[in-house]
């Protein structure tokens, strides 16, 4: 009777952990994606919010203006490829809890439209999942940047698969750490293959208009891409 | 387990059954909200940065 009691016992909590389980897997497949996909539209309208009203806010040596918004954010990046609508915000810093609320700018890197890599990181999958489609990215699309003075034009230059530690792809000169850069360029990192951790698919992209935001006009700049 | 459950719960057996699902509700809660975000980072599946 007793070993009966206790196997029954053994069986029901097995199972119990096999439940917790996949609630897991439905909180970090679906739930991230509904409270990310909340919080960085909210985080973006803020954004925009600011940037119309607000005098432009200086900027510092590293293109970041001295007073960043709430979450750090300090910009808005859109992707036509994406989508007429995609619109991320782009934080300070690449920790986890920064990439949960959009995109992160790497610390230390060039800022937005500076000489230089701007080198951002988005998550594929999960929490809002910022670059799940940055495979379907082709040379020429558009990548942009919009802060509270400017709004920044890259082009898509090149793409490659790597390794986590390797860290050349957001040098200054991508590919040649300790060139001094005398190009504007963007790098995108994002996990790779999806689901997995064991690659980064990086895009490489190259400035190609800074427009003062008075002359900015969205239809020109975000049409969606036709071929492809 | 959930048997010893079941017997030490009070009320009729409509209460019992409210206060179950009340518990699973209590659980599932739990685990968005405080249980899942501490695990999920020590799994490797949503890195997507380059780093040392």
């Amino acid at each position: 009777m007793r070993v009966r009691r206790v196997v029954g016992w053994a069986g029901e909590v097995l199972v119990t952990l096999g439940v917790l389980l996949l609630l897991f897997a439905a909180w970090q497949l679906w739930w991230t994606d509904v409270a990310a996909d909340r919080n960085q539209a909210a985080i973006v309208q803020n954004l925009e919010r600011g940037f119309a009203a607000a005098p432009v806010a200086p900027v510092g040596e590293n293109g970041i203006p001295a007073a960043i918004g709430k979450n750090g954010a300090f910009a808005v990046v859109r992707i036509p490829r994406f989508g007429a609508d995609y619109a991320r915000p782009v934080l300070e810093g690449t920790g986890r809890p920064v990439l949960a609320l959009g995109v992160g700018h790497y610390v230390g890197t060039a800022g937005p439209g500076q000489v230089g890599n701007f080198a951002v990181a988005g998550h594929r999958t999960t929490y809002g999942r910022p670059f799940h489609d940055v495979d379907t990215l082709a040379d020429g699309d558009r990548v942009v940047v919009e802060t509270a003075g400017t709004v920044y034009v890259y082009e898509v230059t090149s793409r490659e698969i790597v390794r986590p530690w390797q860290v050349g792809v957001i040098a200054p000169v991508p590919g040649s750490p300790g060139d001094t850069p005398s190009q504007a360029v963007i790098t995108l990192t994002s996990c790779h293959p999806k689901y997995s951790a064991t690659e980064r698919y990086v895009v490489h992209g190259r400035l190609v208009e800074s427009i003062p935001r008075a002359q900015w006009v969205p239809s020109t700049w975000l049409a969606a891409p036709t071929e492809g | 387990m959930y048997a010893a459950l079941w017997r030490h719960l009070p009320g009729p057996r409509w209460a019992r059954a409210l206060q179950c699902l009340l518990l699973a509700l209590a659980v599932v809660a739990g685990c968005f909200l405080w249980v899942f975000p501490a695990v999920s980072p020590l799994l490797p599946f949503t890195d997507s940065t380059v780093g040392p």
